[in-house]
């Protein structure tokens, strides 16, 4: 992207948003095959801007997160979405070629090489730990025992460096003997900086790095490939720049796993109430860093442990979301608009987001088994909703049963505008005819 | 007397619970009447998680000092003090799938609502579940599965079991399962939570 205006430390937070939008929806810095994509991409992105700023567009912007689903389609097995990156970007392009989209959708390609340089060990992947006709994976387990809180709360990134990342990368052990970021400050401190860097672990480590940035240039040159596409020849604008999570979420999913964070909700309370606070600064930079570098102003939040059924509204309110609230509130005021993806349900959560006093028109929602009618009454006027489409109609449905679902749901909630159309979460698997009618029905239909 | 412990349990107070083990045992109370008082609290918490006034973290710490508990109390226990079980389930989380957690809860639950449950793990593949029915002759079956990607290993389960004959009630259930699945897999129930589960399960054996 261009890079952020000179005057940015002094711009109002709707300028900096204003920036960002116009940046994202430029043709001027980005390459383009013909001009008729250009001007496709401009109408596709100024369609969803209105959206999100809760304007009536002249129809329903429709977007798809195919995930697993573009390598059944194109024949591949997830196995080659991670480590074959040619086969891959043509099955992608295959994909955003054979379906008659507005945006660029996900897909599941994701370095696998890089995962196992690193050694990670946080999730099972498809042709390496799992089958290769298996969908990436999550390892449940806790990366970070109870009695590390106060490490955590110390220190984050400090924590993380030295203690979580080596445990949670194999090929990463030598970051242990990373030195105190202060030794940078004196010249003596910085002789003995050094020889940390001489210890061969370290040594390992570093060399690891090494391949991991040979690895992910390969993936990056793929992913060139499927974005000149994309964007260049078919016109198709990304509507998400990169990720961030709720500071609860960083903490439940992956330091000390579902049963631990759920028992510290009984037996360390306050530690898990300083842990997310001082998560929350580095939740915020992840996004705008995410955001800055995607030139997107989009960050997705996927929001897991505040759910319906997970945690009371009590608990919700006491752990989840002052600190989720704090981390959408860093950054709206980077012009960053957060993207929550509301995992599984939040009919109980509607009311204290309607009343969070966070400004209108600078998030937005997706919604997976939330009831929308409630959604659109309680949060339509505040922010921009959409989802909800079961990706169990995509699996097993009509395209019928499919066609009146999506007509049901712009009868509910596309009045006014400040709404899209998405599945409910991603897609993975689907019959084909069933995608071909989600966005043929949603753009006929979607027309104001 | 244990009263004081099932309000412990039902309160969410850990080592108030453990603590009054320990005196009841000392006191002499029955291993099995401390026991019982713990399957009372679980009822409650049970009931609380149906009707949305306990979650997750109140299940996962319930079934935490439940484990606790019967590990003080066990070695008191006299050998042949088995509970009569209500039925046998074979539960697991389906092939291709490794999540656990909400299958562990199913499990927990049937169990404490007495069942006896044999746990197939996760990524148990149809062949697993069969031979774990022939086994053990259980009547119910419950499928697991968290992502989209169990919706065919379910219904190659379920496929499964009715081909080999098994004369079996089966019941399905995960993040994104729904009526729409329970129709594509062709199980005979879909349930929304741990305490669907135990309400099918209880239907189907008549209690």
């Amino acid at each position: 992207m261009s890079p952020l205006p000179d005057n940015w430390n002094t711009m109002t937070p709707d300028e900096k948003l204003d920036a960002r939008i116009k940046n994202w929806i430029s043709t001027e810095d980005k390459a383009f095959e013909t001009p008729e994509a250009a001007k496709k991409y401009k109408e596709r992105a100024q369609r969803y801007a209105d959206v999100v700023r809760l304007k009536q567009p002249d129809r329903i912007p429709c977007t798809l997160s195919a995930g697993d689903y573009v390598a059944h389609y194109a024949g591949l097995t997830q196995g080659e979405m991670f480590y074959d990156y040619d086969k891959a970007a043509q099955a992608i392009i295959k994909f955003h070629e054979d379906f008659d989209l507005d945006y660029g959708s996900s897909s599941n390609f994701m370095p696998g090489k890089v995962f196992e340089r690193f050694g990670y060990k946080l999730y099972r992947i498809p042709g390496a730990s799992l089958s290769p006709t298996q969908s990436f994976q999550f390892v449940e387990g806790e990366y970070m025992q109870a009695d590390e809180y106060d490490a955590l709360i110390t220190n984050p990134e400090g924590f993380l460096m030295r203690t979580y990342i080596p445990r949670v990368m194999g090929a990463m052990a030598g970051w242990n003997m990373m030195p105190n970021m202060l030794s940078a400050t004196e010249l003596p401190f910085v002789t003995f900086m050094s020889i940390n860097f001489s210890i061969p672990p370290m040594q390992e480590t570093l060399k690891t790095l090494s391949d991991v940035s040979q690895a992910i240039s390969e993936w990056l040159a793929a992913s060139g490939q499927v974005s000149a596409f994309t964007r260049g020849k078919l016109g198709l604008p990304a509507t998400m720049g990169g990720f961030t999570k709720a500071p609860f979420d960083y903490l439940g999913d992956s330091l000390r796993g579902t049963r631990g964070i759920m028992m510290d909700l009984f037996r360390l309370p306050q530690k898990v109430l300083d842990a997310v606070e001082r998560i929350t600064p580095l939740a915020i930079e992840m996004g705008v860093n995410a955001s800055n570098s995607s030139g997107n102003p989009f960050i997705m939040l996927p929001l897991h442990k505040g759910a319906d059924g997970f945690i009371s509204n009590k608990d919700f309110k006491k752990f989840y979301w002052p600190s989720l609230k704090n981390t959408l509130t860093g950054l709206i005021e980077e012009g960053v608009v957060p993207f929550l993806f509301v995992e599984g349900g939040y009919n109980q959560r509607l009311d204290t987001i309607a009343n969070s006093g966070l400004p209108t028109g600078k998030t937005i929602w997706l919604f997976d088994k939330t009831d929308m009618a409630e959604a659109k009454k309680k949060i339509g006027g505040w922010a921009a909703i959409g989802g909800n489409i079961p990706v169990s109609l995509f699996k097993a449905g009509t395209t019928e049963e499919m066609s009146d679902y999506v007509k049901k749901l712009i009868d509910t909630c596309g009045p006014g505008g400040g709404f899209w159309l998405s599945p409910g979460a991603v897609l993975d698997q689907s019959k084909n005819e069933n995608v071909h009618t989600y966005l043929k029905v949603g753009k006929e239909y979607g027309t104001y | 007397m244990s009263k004081k412990i099932i309000d412990a349990i039902i309160e969410m107070r850990e080592e108030d619970a453990l603590k009054t083990t320990r005196e009841l045992l000392n006191s002499g109370t029955p291993p099995l009447e401390i026991l019982n008082a713990c399957r009372e609290a679980m009822d409650v918490i049970g009931k609380r998680f149906e009707c949305g006034e306990s979650y997750i973290p109140e299940l996962i710490l319930a079934g935490e000092m439940l484990n606790q508990i019967t590990d003080i109390v066990k070695p008191h226990l006299e050998k042949d003090a088995k509970a009569e079980k209500l039925g046998k389930v074979v539960m697991g989380t389906v092939e291709g799938d490794i999540h656990d957690i909400a299958k562990d809860i199913v499990v927990f639950m049937l169990d404490i609502n007495g069942f006896e449950v044999t746990d197939l793990g996760v990524d148990a593949p149809p062949a697993k579940f069969v031979e774990a029915v022939k086994k053990t002759g259980a009547k119910i079956v419950g499928l697991s599965g968290f992502l989209t990607l169990a919706y065919d290993p379910m219904k190659e389960t379920v496929a499964a079991l009715r081909n080999a004959g098994l004369d079996v009630k089966i019941m399905i259930g995960g993040g994104q399962i729904d009526e729409q699945i329970r129709e594509y897999t062709q199980a005979d129930a879909y349930g929304k939570d741990a305490m669907a589960a135990v309400n099918l399960a209880k239907q189907w054996i008549g209690v």
